[in-house]
Formats: structure tokens, C-alpha cells, sequence
């Protein structure tokens, strides 16, 4: 057994697992945090994408044990004070989402990518950076539109805020 | 996944010493091959010694044409050290084009070149850079760290610490991923410099990485891609399975040699 500790979405918590758990079942079963989805279970789908010490990575390939001591950030961390994040917001309205499985792991994915490119994102870039997410349902062309404008408002309220 | 007993180790000598205490234990890196390998139970070490917290194994440094970059340190990281792409873009690009966001921001270099899978991509560029492999051991030229699919010259209890190489004039990679998993189906690495033209291929060879002299040869009196026009790649040494066959890939190593070649100018 470890002890994994960890800082999930500002709060810290502890817990005694069996040293096989992965990130993505400590989440879902040990804090019932069951945002963050599992959804092939291989490492390809990336339902289950979440920020460990500010990068995104695939919490069904990475033992519990293997994350103590880092700070975690989910989907459940993102929205503040009931206002959804720019991104949440983005892909509500242009429609990123019909089933909405992959959703987490896509938002996750997307908030990782504007932090590192700030607003000179494009298609073509987001494109390339989704390759670890997989969606079923809307044939990418809403999530790629939800991304892209919610890294101009991002980085347009960034520009405000220097200003 | 079966149980298994997870090791942090801080330093790489109490890493060498909790493999020593293991019976049947694995080194992990980055653990994006080891950790979905063990969750399809095709691989079950009783212990895993976790590398990745130990500080000395990270970072790239650049003197001059000098480079040496921790085995610990991420793709990510090689994809975007500005140091590294102003002598060697050739290998920020590779780096760039493994896998996916996630698996590089967790995978490392130390953690591909041990385990040499025969699709990997930095194989390839070890060889065509005439790098050296630093070990908690000894040093290996990567001519001699690659023995084979899945194989290399390490003991069980040896970890890669770095890779050091003289930075190329030129040099670039070229690869034809899998449509589906992204691993190289070929990809060819040629690099320019003071060892004379060096080309490592990936992904396509039936026995795991390796180099292609007749290329090497040809490129040696004219680096460009059609001196590599005359040449063939015997189908009888690539590998065959459903993704292609061994005639595809043999002119798939071509292409992208040629590829190569012409980006790396």
C-alpha cells in the first residue's frame, strides 16, 4: 500500500491505496471525483486528461503513487465561483460537445494548450495538439471552433487586465 | 494491472540499490509504455523503482556544439529547449512529433533509448548523431547500446543518465507515422557533421533500429536527396506485419531518407 498525497483543485487530500491505482481511479473511486472520465482505458482516448503540476497528462497512465506530492487540477477545478471557465463556456456555445464523454479530457486538453500558446493558436495548431483526444460524436469541427475562441477571449481578457 | 510494489528513488544510487533489493523490479521513467504495458498484463515487475523525481537526471545543456541532455528530461522539453533548436533542430522536431501533448509531457528520452522499441524515434537519431549513452555504469557509443528489437547493452540494474553528442552541421528527421498509433511505420533520421553523413532508421527494420551504410555511402560524395536515387533497401531485412508489408516499407525508408535529406538542406 502507498500513501498518496495530493493537492486536488487547491484541496488537499490523502489516502492509502494499493500501489497499482491508477491517477484516473484515485479520482473517480478514492475521491468520487468522477469527472474526470476513463474512457479506452490505453492511453489514446484522453477522456481522462488532467494537470499534474500544471501539465496535461493522461491520469489512466499514471499510478497515484507515481503523482504524490503534486498539485492536481480537474475538470471539477476549473469553473470559479459557479461562473464556467472562458473554455466550459466556449465550447456550451458553440456546441463542442454532443455526448459529452470525452468533453473533460477535451477541455483539459484545450486549457493546457492556450496556456502554452497564448493566443497564437490556429486551426491548424489545435489540430495537431488534439491528437490525444479522441471524440466520437462531433467530428472534431465544434471543439476545434470552442478552442480557438475561447483562446481569443482569454487572450484578449489578458490584454485588458495588462492594460 | 497485477500488484506490484512502487519505489521512489531520489538519487540514481538508491535507485541502483532498491533494483538490487527487487526480485524481478523495472525502472520507470516517464512510464508511458510501462504503465499501459503493465495494464494489458504483459508486463508484471514486482517492483517499480520511479526515476522521475530525481532532479540530477533533467535538464539539457548546450556549449558551443556540445550537447548533453538528462535521460529524465521530457520530449516536451527537448521539443522546446531554445538552446537545443539553434544547434540541432533536427532532434526538437522528432521530439515534437512523439506521441501526443500527455505522453510527452511525461515520456523521456532515457526512458525511449532503454527500451528501444523498434517504432520509437529516438533510436534513430542516437545513431545517425553518434551519440553516447551515459550510464550509472559506463559510456556506450549508441553503436553499440542498440542490440536489437526491444534490446540494448544495459544490465538489468543499469540506468541510462544521459545522452551527450557534437552537434551536426545538418540534419533532420523524417518520419511516416501510423495513421492509427503514430508510431513510426519509417522514419529516418540523417544527420551532417564531423563523423561524415550518418543515417539510423526506425520502424522498419526487421530486426529493430539500425543504420543504412549504402546511404551513408552515397550521401558521403553528394547530400542531396537524389543521390540516394539508385539506391534500393533489400525487403528482405523490414519488418512485415498488418500495417505493411515488407516491400511498402522498404520504400518507405527511401522516401523518407530522401525527405530527410531535403529538409535538412
Amino acid at each position: 500500500m502507498s500513501k498518496v498525497e495530493l493537492t486536488v483543485n487547491g484541496r488537499a487530500v490523502s489516502a492509502e491505496v494499493e500501489d497499482r491505482t491508477l491517477l484516473s481511479q484515485f479520482l473517480r473511486e478514492t475521491l468520487n471525483m468522477t469527472g474526470t472520465h476513463v474512457g479506452c482505458d490505453t492511453s489514446q482516448c484522453g477522456a481522462c486528461v488532467v494537470h499534474v503540476d500544471g501539465k496535461a497528462v493522461k491520469s489512466c497512465t499514471m499510478l497515484a503513487a507515481q503523482a504524490s506530492g503534486s498539485e492536481v487540477t480537474t475538470i471539477e477545478g476549473l469553473a470559479a465561483g459557479g461562473a464556467l471557465h472562458p473554455v466550459q463556456a466556449a465550447f456550451k456555445e458553440h456546441h463542442g460537445l454532443q455526448c459529452g464523454f470525452c468533453t473533460p479530457g477535451m477541455i483539459m486538453s484545450a486549457v493546457d494548450m492556450i496556456n502554452r500558446y497564448g493566443g497564437k493558436l490556429d486551426e491548424k495548431t489545435v489540430r495537431a495538439e488534439l491528437e490525444g483526444n479522441i471524440c466520437r460524436c462531433t467530428g472534431y469541427h465544434n471543439i476545434v471552433k470552442s478552442i480557438l475562441a475561447a483562446a481569443e477571449e482569454m487572450s484578449g481578457a489578458a490584454k485588458v487586465a495588462a492594460e | 494491472m497485477y500488484e506490484t510494489t512502487y519505489h521512489r528513488a531520489g538519487s540514481v544510487e538508491e535507485a541502483v540499490k532498491l533494483m538490487g533489493e527487487a526480485d524481478g523490479g523495472k525502472f520507470v521513467a516517464g512510464g508511458q509504455t510501462l504503465i499501459p504495458t503493465m495494464k494489458q498484463r504483459l508486463a508484471a515487475p514486482d517492483s517499480l523503482i520511479d526515476l522521475r523525481h530525481i532532479a540530477d537526471l533533467k535538464g539539457i545543456s548546450v556549449d558551443g556544439a556540445n550537447v548533453r541532455i538528462g535521460a529524465g528530461t521530457t520530449h516536451y522539453d527537448v521539443a522546446n529547449s531554445a538552446d537545443l533548436k539553434a544547434v540541432c533542430p533536427g532532434l526538437c522536431s522528432l521530439a515534437s512529433h512523439i506521441g501526443d501533448p500527455q505522453v510527452r509531457h511525461m515520456g523521456t528520452i532515457g526512458g525511449s533509448i532503454s527500451n528501444n522499441d523498434p517504432a520509437a524515434d529516438y533510436p534513430s537519431a542516437m545513431l545517425a548523431l553518434g551519440a553516447t549513452i551515459h550510464t550509472s555504469k559506463r559510456d556506450i557509443a549508441a553503436d553499440d547500446f542498440f542490440t536489437g528489437m526491444f534490446e540494448t547493452a544495459l544490465d538489468e540494474d543499469e540506468i541510462v543518465t544521459a545522452v551527450s553528442f557534437t552537434a551536426p552541421d545538418a540534419c533532420a528527421y523524417s518520419k511516416f507515422p501510423n495513421p492509427a498509433s503514430r508510431y513510426a511505420m519509417a522514419g529516418v533520421f540523417v544527420a551532417k557533421g564531423g563523423n561524415g553523413v550518418r543515417v539510423g532508421v526506425t520502424g522498419a527494420g526487421n530486426d529493430g533500429v539500425y543504420r543504412w551504410s549504402d546511404a551513408e555511402a552515397a550521401l558521403s560524395s553528394d547530400f542531396s536527396a537524389g543521390a540516394l536515387d539508385g539506391l534500393s533497401v533489400d525487403a528482405g531485412d523490414m519488418m512485415e506485419d498488418l500495417h505493411g508489408t515488407a516491400d511498402y516499407r522498404a520504400n518507405l525508408v527511401k522516401v523518407m531518407a530522401k525527405r530527410a535529406v531535403a529538409s535538412a538542406g
